[in-house]
């Protein structure tokens, strides 16, 4: 279909008689009637998480984050577990809008507005985790390079600094990449609606979009733009992450491998993440003809391929601190396979590296109820992954006279629960006002849509 | 609501061939129709042609373009790929605005941590050079993104026209077809080239069997509401 690389998916990407009308009411059914049993059941249930996060939060900026079971050795745990977790679920997102667009694979555009959504939700959630660790997150605007009274400034050779950077560039032009694709769709969802108000609102939104050719022309350039500009900045982002692991000189922290490590990881987990919720999106919203099981199969099989990179980053590991022969190394990485977090250690192996081969088969990869726990187990895994790699490289340093043991306060567990619960609710939210699958990129792919494929101006993989 | 024209479409678009012929040129205003009543006054500021086909569309962005008008687009509900060529549309400057911005951005970064870390603050650390570029590097590039994808978006609110909330086309009852399911040619009276009849001649002999006025609301301060 194109000249840069066979695709995953062959056309129709859309199934069944569909033509650029039923799109549009299938696509945005849900935000032009009112909201099912259901979705009141999943937002209460969100809703109370979110509540609890709030809680948690406001107990935590009340009275310090000694209410926290961080201790001495353990001073990062489940803050930068959640933070880590979240800024991987991200990524996906990412990947799905902005490389997988640059490598011409158009079945992308099914599930890019959902993943692109799902970037921005998870950048909020992450923020939170930096913002509380602070102690007093209404000192945050230190962490920026602003003249203040003391007259310091910030310490350019930190890699908590470049994080600030990275992750803040990273939050801000993932929801510019997502509004500029959302723009067409507003002014779609304005020129449907029946009510003055909703007219008004997505009128705004829309920002006046005409659909005007010489509008598309500039804006086809500045999506592509975005694409490019987001692909390394989202490899940089995690790699910036892993630096602040990989700088330190912590046994199971310092090592070359973390960048790419961190980047297969995260990819990993944001397309679990996209699964999970995919799923219940398409079958809830009656979207299963735009979201195919085809769709899902391709996903299934990168986190396949993801699952094995990271696999071979748990034996990598292993075999450096091997092979290293520095007895701090051996010993962190002993620890984390038998000692007091084995089973934590054992829980993240089992869930990223054992049970997603079962993706191999065709049959669980498209089958929902049986990719479903598949997919569940794999966020639980990448979860354990990060608190394997901060906890168990902490807890045990190198004077065993300070080790201690970390073990989580209802605090913590509230916080973490609770951003799930914030997470949740954007995407209800996101669900019930905003087109879930990008209505002008999927015309774009249907049959009959591209008079330059009809031979008369065939210019082959010149326009994606 | 400006939608009255909108409910009249279907007696329009049968006298539409006559109407075209008899249509007002520039300037002058005119209430098409009997019966308006609520819409207010409107005035002619184009001519519209509608396609359900983009091949169509295509062929007829050609002709229009052959005919030599300026002041004329198309409207469509998802980016045609052919069009741009079709309608003798060069490329984008965004590429060059967004590339300089970044530049920009990368020296300011590199700027600011060389002031900071190395004249206004210097403190030595482990005998390293206070201008020890290689750790200033992930924050150059990110504010190189930084500064290159904001270039971007103000680009294209720029050049798109973005925040103009009013069009023609929502009071002439077109928007909505072309956000949705049809393409459609729209040629607008501030073009030299222009006159109605000249306009429908064009559109009809590039295949166009859905013609109309492109019309705008008089009053003023009036928006797609």
């Amino acid at each position: 279909m194109s000249s840069a690389g066979p695709a995953l998916l062959a056309p129709p990407l859309v199934e069944g008689p569909i033509d650029f009308r039923r799109i549009d009411a299938d696509v945005n059914r849900p935000l032009e009637s009112f909201p099912s049993a259901r979705w009141w059941g999943a937002f209460a249930v969100a809703g109370l998480l979110l509540v609890l996060f709030a809680v948690a939060a406001t107990y935590t900026v009340a009275r310090g984050i000694g209410t926290w079971g961080n201790n001495n050795p353990v001073g990062w745990a489940w803050d930068i577990t959640n933070f880590v977790f979240w800024i991987g679920i991200g990524h996906a997102g990412t990947l799905i809008s902005a490389i997988l667009f640059l490598l011409r694979q158009r079945w992308r555009t099914a599930i890019a507005r959902f993943a692109e959504a799902m970037t921005v939700f998870a950048v909020i959630c992450a923020l939170q985790f930096p913002l509380l660790h602070l102690g007093r997150p209404w000192l945050a605007l230190w962490m920026l390079p602003v003249p203040n009274h003391n007259g310091i400034w910030v310490n350019f050779r930190s890699p908590l600094l470049w994080d600030v950077f990275a992750v803040s560039t990273y939050g801000l032009v993932s929801f510019l990449f997502w509004y500029t694709g959302l723009l067409p769709d507003l002014a779609t969802v304005r020129d449907r609606a029946k009510h003055g108000l909703r007219k008004l609102i997505y009128g705004i939104l829309s920002l006046g979009w005409r659909g005007s050719n010489r509008s598309w022309s500039h804006y086809e350039k500045a999506y592509l733009l975005f694409a490019g500009l987001s692909t390394p900045l989202v490899l940089s982002v995690h790699s910036v992450v892993s630096f602040d692991f990989a700088t330190s000189v912590i046994p199971g922290w310092h090592t070359t491998v973390f960048p790419p490590y961190f980047v297969a990881g995260a990819i990993f987990s944001g397309f679990a993440m996209v699964a999970t919720l995919i799923v219940l999106m398409r079958r809830f919203f009656h979207l299963e003809h735009v979201v195919t099981v085809n769709h899902l199969d391709v996903m299934n099989r990168i986190v396949v391929a993801t699952s094995l990179m990271v696999g071979y980053a748990y034996v990598i590991e292993f075999f450096i601190a091997w092979y290293g022969g520095v007895a701090y190394e051996r010993y962190v990485f002993l620890n984390r396979a038998f000692g007091p977090y084995a089973w934590a250690y054992w829980t993240m192996v089992t869930c990223n590296v054992l049970v997603p081969q079962l993706l191999w088969f065709a049959r669980i990869r498209r089958s929902m109820l049986l990719l479903y726990p598949v997919v569940i187990l794999i966020n639980v895994g990448m979860w354990f992954e990060r608190f394997v790699i901060i906890v168990t490289s902490l807890h045990r340093d190198f004077l065993p006279a300070s080790w201690d043991h970390f073990t989580p306060t209802w605090v913590d567990v509230s916080l973490f629960a609770g951003s799930v619960g914030l997470f949740l609710t954007l995407v209800l939210l996101f669900c019930r006002f905003l087109p879930t699958v990008s209505l002008a990129e999927t015309k774009g792919v249907l049959a009959g849509a591209r008079p330059d494929r009809h031979g008369a101006r065939e210019h082959g993989g010149q326009h994606a | 609501m400006l939608v009255p024209i909108a409910t009249e479409r279907a007696s329009m678009e049968d006298s539409m061939r006559e109407t075209a012929a008899v249509m007002a040129p520039e300037g002058i205003e005119s209430a098409p129709g009997g019966g308006e009543g609520a819409a207010g006054r409107t005035r002619i500021v184009g001519t519209v042609g509608l396609f359900d086909d983009p091949q169509d569309l295509v062929r007829a962005a050609a002709a229009v373009r052959d005919a030599g008008f300026r002041k004329w687009d198309c409207h469509t509900p998802y980016p045609v790929h052919g069009l741009d060529r079709a309608m003798g549309i060069g490329s984008s400057p965004i590429p060059l605005i967004c590339l300089s911005a970044g530049f920009v951005g990368l020296g300011a970064a590199l700027l600011m941590q060389w002031w900071m870390s190395a004249v206004d603050y210097p403190v030595r650390i482990g005998g390293k050079p206070l201008f020890s570029w290689p750790a200033f590097v992930p924050i150059v590039f990110e504010v190189f993104v930084l500064f290159a994808a904001l270039a971007t978006m103000g680009s294209l609110v720029h050049f798109c026209r973005l925040g103009r909330w009013h069009s023609p086309l929502h009071d002439s009852g077109v928007m909505a077809e072309v956000t949705s399911h049809r393409f459609a040619v729209v040629l607008e009276v501030q073009d030299a080239q222009y006159t109605a009849e000249r306009a429908s001649t064009v559109l009809r002999e590039a295949g166009c069997r859905n013609i109309r006025p492109l019309v705008e609301a008089e009053e003023e301060g009036e928006s797609f509401l």
